[in-house]
């Protein structure tokens, strides 16, 4: 099966799976009466809608090609990063270092995906950016909590920047018999990653009842996270015929993305709950902002993106 | 032009509109703010809803916005800008004449009391000419506006904005107080935009 077909085929799965949410949501809507019930019906609704949007822009990226799936991860990159700096308190002394991380760091990190240059994909921004982004914010000798500053600064690039780069990367991986079909692992991760998140909510709202973080995460149950995970590493197993592992081993990567997902979003979390916020930002209607969405990817995908380049490459 | 500028505008600092207690204004009024960066003038322009920004036009240095023929086309073809003359290279010229015409001829306007940019969360004191545009035009809304985080995004003194998410916060219309003195609506007018700071 080549890569086109493979892609038609995960598309059908894809859609299937929206098709039967929205009919879910649509049943729900005219089911559900009480007051909480509703809110939370009207909330399950506004995710769907905003998944079919995620779909449909990914999927055009997908058929476009990779510049299109590079520029629009640069962009969703942009946006996090925006959120992340908006929350954070910053001197006009970090003008200059947060200037360079919008308008150079971002698209050079994604330049150098574009050219395939790996070491320096994997260098840039943990070695010369955290060199340089504290020497930029030294120059207007503001001392002022310098150190603090300067870390979140760090930590902004890191997660919103490198993190989150890592999952386009996939496409610049050369894994023997499985030429030209990289951008199927992208949807893999994105996939088992999101499905994860939704699975964890649904199985949560349905079934759970020990909270796993009641102070990070009210919203997060031990039964949504085994239930919710299991359903992922299941569907990530059984689509192992799309990707370059055996079902054993695409068990594992499922698992493992499941496990980095789930910690990237408790992770996150605790850091919106230290900047004094719920939501990261308003864009996605029912998702709060773009970190809200990508907080399980940017842990998921460095994770993964490396384990597959040790083994496969 | 101006649609473009709008929508650099928005994916920089993103000008979020919220109404504290309030809706948007419909009639004619005057938007007094805060003034931090370059960007004040059209990130407030850009949050307000499309109808109302046609018949809105912000207040301009004339010194910084005439001066090279880019400006003045941002500002006069893109914005529909009033300039204002600070400098009173003719002093017995009432500086405020243009605005006045302006506000006659049904418009709304958008100006900075402070007068110039202040590199402070809050604003500084306000100058006298939003008290003599009220006094002239009585029947004119005057609405404070509240510019949040801009002063971050662009600091005095830097040429590039930080895309940050900044809101502009619109509150209720001031009260007319008949026979308030200058120094009181001065006063009472900043607390209005410092109250929406909160």
């Amino acid at each position: 099966m080549n890569a086109n077909t493979k892609f038609m085929y995960l598309m059908a799965v894809v859609m299937g799976i929206l098709v039967v949410a929205s009919i879910i949501g649509a049943i729900l809507h005219t089911r559900v009466k009480g007051e909480g019930g509703r809110a939370v019906v009207l909330n399950l609704n506004a995710r769907i809608r905003a998944w079919w949007g995620m779909i449909a822009i990914f999927a055009v990226a997908f058929w476009v090609g990779p510049i299109a799936t590079l520029v629009l991860f640069a962009i969703v990159s942009f946006f996090a990063l925006r959120e992340f700096v908006t929350l954070t308190p910053t001197r006009p002394g970090d003008h200059r270092a947060l200037a360079v991380a919008f308008f150079i760091m971002i698209p050079l990190q994604y330049y150098t995906i574009g050219i395939a240059y790996y070491s320096l994909f994997s260098l840039m921004i943990p070695v010369y950016g955290f060199l340089l982004l504290p020497s930029l914010s030294t120059l207007t000798q503001d001392t002022q909590h310098f150190l603090e500053r300067s870390a979140k600064i760090q930590w902004a690039v890191m997660i919103t920047i490198y993190c989150i780069s890592s999952a386009p990367a996939l496409l610049m991986l050369k894994i023997p018999d499985y030429e030209g079909q990289s951008a199927l692992l992208l949807f893999y991760l994105l996939l088992i990653v999101q499905l994860s998140d939704v699975m964890q909510y649904v199985v949560g709202k349905l079934f759970g009842k020990t909270k796993l973080a009641p102070v990070i995460s009210p919203s997060k149950t031990v039964e949504g996270l085994i239930g919710g995970g299991l359903i992922a590493v299941a569907v990530g197993t059984s689509l192992w015929w799309i990707t370059p592992f055996s079902p054993l081993a695409a068990a594992g990567m499922s698992a493992a993305i499941v496990a980095a997902g789930a910690l990237g979003g408790l992770v996150l979390s605790a850091v919106k709950r230290s900047l004094g916020a719920k939501d990261w930002g308003t864009m996605i209607e029912g998702h709060g902002g773009t970190l809200d969405r990508m907080d399980s990817v940017s842990f998921a995908a460095p994770v993964f993106f490396h384990l597959v380049r040790y083994f496969y490459t | 032009m101006a649609y473009l500028l709008m929508w650099v505008v928005r994916l920089l600092v993103g000008a979020v509109a919220r109404y504290v207690n309030t809706q948007p204004y419909q009639g004619q009024c005057i938007y007094f703010a805060n003034h931090t960066s370059h960007v004040d003038t059209l990130a407030l322009w850009s949050a307000l809803p499309s109808d109302l920004r046609r018949q809105t036009r912000p207040v301009a240095a004339a010194d910084y916005w005439g001066k090279t023929a880019l400006r003045r086309h941002i500002a006069l073809d893109g914005l529909n800008a009033v300039l204002i003359d600070r400098t009173r290279a003719t002093p017995d010229a009432d500086p405020l004449a243009p605005l006045k015409s302006a506000l006659a001829a049904g418009d709304s306007l958008i100006i900075f009391p402070e007068g110039t940019r202040t590199a402070q969360p809050l604003p500084s004191e306000f100058k006298s000419g939003l008290f003599r545009l009220a006094e002239a035009f009585p029947g004119v809304a005057l609405i404070p506006v509240y510019l949040d985080n801009l002063h971050r995004s662009m600091p005095k003194g830097s040429f590039v904005p930080v895309p940050l998410i900044c809101t502009v916060r619109f509150g209720a219309p001031l009260a007319r107080i008949d026979g308030e003195s200058k120094e009181d609506f001065l006063v009472r007018a900043r607390q209005a935009v410092v109250d929406l700071a909160a």
